[in-house]
């Protein structure tokens, strides 16, 4: 599964600079809010499910080198937080559905914890 | 200007935090700081600011300053003491925070009590909006508001799990600029700095986060000219020889 068919299938709003999203593969997913769990808990290249919008999750996704941060609940990044993620090349998703039924729609297309 | 010792608690809480005990009232609060040689002391409930003209009318005529405070939750659950020279300061900043705070009842069988008082410990009204919840503006817009106000900006217990700010944002944010961090009373200085390494090179104090008379500590010890938050930041910075240290407690 890519990158591409997610943002389509969950209908994504993408805040950062458009990449060929058919060529990432997310390993694995996660969810956390507490960055420090996600530090330790979240597997390299997994897509990570968060309502924090707060920049930290830009260094913390560079660290993992995370596949994607999807953002829920309608939580915006502000702006300092996009260029920071542009230079990382982090890729940032948005969607105003909670948390869990972004987790469950990802598990339903078959993606499984790292 | 001499300098002096001044031992300082710089987080407690009062009746209006419906997580406080009912004892923390401003006369008990005043006795019990005088009783354990604190002179300086910050009131600092969640989110508000309402009980802390109390508490300095509690304290007038005795050997203690009360300086206004809060602590802040901000949107990442982050608590925050914020610290100001003047009641004014602190009602401005106030008023920013009840732009940002949600509309929402409290539950005083959940959450308990939240109460505003008078100087004698009298029941005054009961602030009937949840305090205990997060306010919609950033740790990084918050700092500088308090900044742009006078203010100190100190995230408190930074290394607990619930609202700590190195758990919940895994370490301090980038170009923030804050004048120090507070740590759990449970924690020794340097054990904070072995476990958090990403704490290196700022300011510590350290708090008792007081909810119960029992939870004051004083182990902040300034060598200031006077008990204000001018001479407090000169301390935190180590300047004019001022300076502030965490005592190491005996018992």
């Amino acid at each position: 599964m890519n990158l591409e068919t997610i943002i389509k299938d969950l209908d994504l709003t993408v805040l950062t600079e458009p990449q060929d999203f058919s060529k990432i593969t997310p390993s694995s997913g996660y969810a956390s809010d507490l960055l420090s769990c996600v530090m330790a808990g979240a597997a390299k290249h997994s897509i990570w499910v968060t309502l924090q919008a707060h920049g930290n999750i830009i260094a913390v996704a560079a660290l993992l080198d995370l596949s994607a941060i999807i953002v829920t609940e309608g939580a915006l990044p502000d702006p300092t937080t996009l260029v920071k993620a542009n230079e990382e090349g982090i890729t940032i998703l948005a969607t105003p559905k909670p948390t869990f039924d972004v987790v469950g729609r990802l598990w339903e297309m078959g993606l499984r914890a790292g | 200007m001499g300098l002096k010792f001044i031992r300082a608690e710089l987080h407690v809480h009062t009746v209006l935090s419906p997580c406080a005990e009912i004892e923390m009232l401003p006369p008990l609060i005043v006795q019990e700081a005088v009783e354990r040689d604190i002179q300086l002391i910050a009131i600092t409930d969640h989110n508000a600011t309402g009980n802390i003209a109390a508490v300095q009318k509690a304290a007038q005529g005795l050997p203690l300053t009360v300086l206004p405070g809060m602590e802040l939750q901000t949107r990442e659950e982050v608590h925050n003491l914020c610290l100001f020279e003047t009641l004014a300061a602190a009602a401005a900043f106030q008023e920013w925070v009840n732009r940002h705070l949600p509309d929402q009842p409290n539950r005083p069988d959940y959450f308990g009590e939240q109460l505003l008082v008078d100087e004698n410990g009298d029941f005054l009204s009961t602030e009937p909006r949840l305090l205990l919840t997060s306010a919609d503006v950033s740790i990084d817009d918050a700092c500088a508001k308090v900044h742009e106000m006078g203010g100190v900006f100190i995230p408190a217990h930074v290394n607990r799990t619930a609202n700590g700010l190195l758990p919940t944002l895994g370490f301090v944010p980038e170009g923030i600029c804050l004048e120090g961090l507070e740590i759990s009373k449970h924690l020794k200085p340097d054990e904070a700095r072995r476990q958090f390494p990403q704490i290196a090179g700022y300011h510590l104090i350290q708090s008792g986060d007081v909810h119960r008379l029992d939870d004051f500590l004083g182990v902040n010890q300034f060598e200031i000219g006077a008990p204000t938050l001018a001479e407090i930041k000169l301390a935190f910075n180590g300047q004019a020889g001022r300076a502030h240290r965490i005592l190491s407690r005996t018992i």
